[in-house]
């Protein structure tokens, strides 16, 4: 077995120094126990052994960083994933949606993509998606760029099938794609209302108004004042009576604007009441 | 939250099941300890496993942590499918959704991994049956910050694959029947 690398809390906090001076990128307010982790896990490929080798590396060359910041952010992603979830956003919260004239939606660190694509599906079954302009904005430029092209491993579409499916879908979900070798795209008439952009919630502001804004499993990465702050901007950019989107097992009840916010559905809908 | 309290882990994948039930069965109705239990269970179901292990825990309650939730002794978590379950040194929990590891979310070996870091030498983690690997590492790392490691006997075990790479990435854990596990257990939690 070969060594594995080491790196202690406190060489976390000297890395998270060294990022923030050089780079420019505030890691501060990220939860120290999956920092970590990401970071270990960094090394670990990198065959780097110890918190002065990361220095070095990440110091060393121009794309050093951008690696860093590409693989110590966490991508995974599903579409329809928790397709009760998707349940209740079909049967509560688009009927809602339907009486604006322009649906405006963000999915904030959305990855590479497939909770967006999720949603122009919901939207398409409705009939709302052609006055629907969805945002998907991500820290991770990469992901950005692969959302745009709308690729996905053709592997995986048996399970988002399943949580298609599961989640109320009557429609023959292998009409959303066109399948080529191992990869489908995802169809362009779903894509034609997305915008997809690099947006870091850490530091950058309010960018438009939404009545609907999906943050799912993003602010678990953070300790409680950040994920504050994000809420805060949540907040701030949601329309009255606006959506607000979180993860299964995230909660605003750690947060001081919880009280402007109205619980909708156990499954961490909230709407904005004040 | 006093630092001083145990921290039982247990995790169990395959063939893990009526050994868990026995465990829940077999504490007192007050227990000391703070237990986190880690399972390989499906994703994007409707999990009834929480309610499940509540009717043979005595009705003491088996909570689903949230992000960021305080860890208090004398509770019973499970960690929630589809996500790892990490513990901040503050005694939170915080979770994770990134890659599966062993080819698992959640990880045994992540949970035991960042819960060794916080409860040092406080922690009995126990590997029960399962079929694959995960845990092995885990136990590697509670053993090196001085806790405790126990392992189910893989002869007692439905699927012994789990234990037996625990125990051999582990000389120094103790494999015990699932009769003396569940006693061992009521026993620190007395």
């Amino acid at each position: 077995m070969k060594p594995e690398p080491e790196l202690s809390l406190q060489d976390v906090e000297d890395i998270v120094e060294v990022i923030h001076s050089n780079f420019g990128y505030d890691f501060k307010g990220y939860a120290r126990a999956s920092l970590q982790r990401r970071m270990l896990r960094v090394m670990d490929t990198l065959n780097i052994k110890t918190a002065g080798q990361l220095q070095d590396f990440l110091l060393g060359t121009d794309c050093a960083f951008n690696y860093f910041l590409e693989h110590i952010t966490v991508n995974v992603t599903e579409m329809f994933r928790d397709p009760e979830f998707y349940k209740i956003i079909r049967s509560t919260v688009i009927p809602i949606l339907a009486s604006y004239p322009i649906i405006k939606i963000w999915h904030a660190g959305c990855s590479t993509g497939e909770e967006v694509f999720s949603m122009a599906i919901l939207l398409h079954e409705a009939g709302l998606l052609q006055r629907s302009r969805i945002y998907g904005t991500d820290v991770n430029h990469v992901n950005i760029e692969k959302a745009k092209q709308g690729i996905l491993p053709l592997e995986v579409m048996k399970d988002y099938t399943h949580n298609y499916m599961q989640s109320g879908g009557v429609h023959d979900f292998a009409t959303y794609y066109s399948a080529r070798y191992k990869q489908v795209i995802i169809d362009k008439k779903l894509r034609s209302n997305l915008i997809f952009a690099q947006h870091n919630l850490v530091a950058d502001q309010v960018f438009n108004e939404f009545q609907l804004i999906f943050c799912r499993n993003v602010l678990i990465y953070f300790n409680k004042e950040l994920q504050n702050k994000v809420v805060k901007l949540f907040y701030d950019s949601l329309a009255p009576l606006g959506y607000l989107a979180l993860g299964s097992k995230e909660t605003m009840h750690y947060t001081p604007v919880k009280h402007d916010f109205a619980t909708v559905d156990k499954e961490k809908i909230y709407r904005r009441i004040k | 939250m006093q630092t001083g309290n145990t921290l039982i882990l247990i995790g169990g994948s395959a063939g893990s099941m009526p050994v868990l039930f026995q465990i829940l069965e077999g504490l007192p109705a007050e227990i000391t300890s703070t237990i986190v239990i880690v399972l390989h269970r499906q994703k994007n179901v409707i999990s009834e496993f929480a309610n499940i292990l509540t009717k043979h825990a005595g009705n003491k309650r088996i909570i689903e942590p949230e992000d960021k939730q305080l860890i208090l002794p004398g509770n019973i978590y499970l960690a929630p499918q589809n996500y790892h379950l990490l513990i901040e040194h503050d005694f939170t929990f915080s979770l994770d959704y990134s890659e599966l590891v062993n080819y698992s979310r959640p990880s045994i070996d992540v949970t035991f991994e960042s819960a060794a870091q916080v409860f040092k030498n406080s922690i009995t983690g126990i590997v029960l049956s399962g079929a694959n690997s995960d845990g092995a590492s885990g136990l590697s790392t509670i053993i090196s910050q001085g806790g405790k490691a126990l392992v189910q006997d893989p002869a007692s075990a439905e699927y012994p694959m789990m234990p037996e790479r625990a125990l051999q990435q582990n000389p120094l854990a103790t494999h015990l029947s699932p009769h003396k596990i569940v006693r061992l257990i009521a026993w620190l939690n007395t």
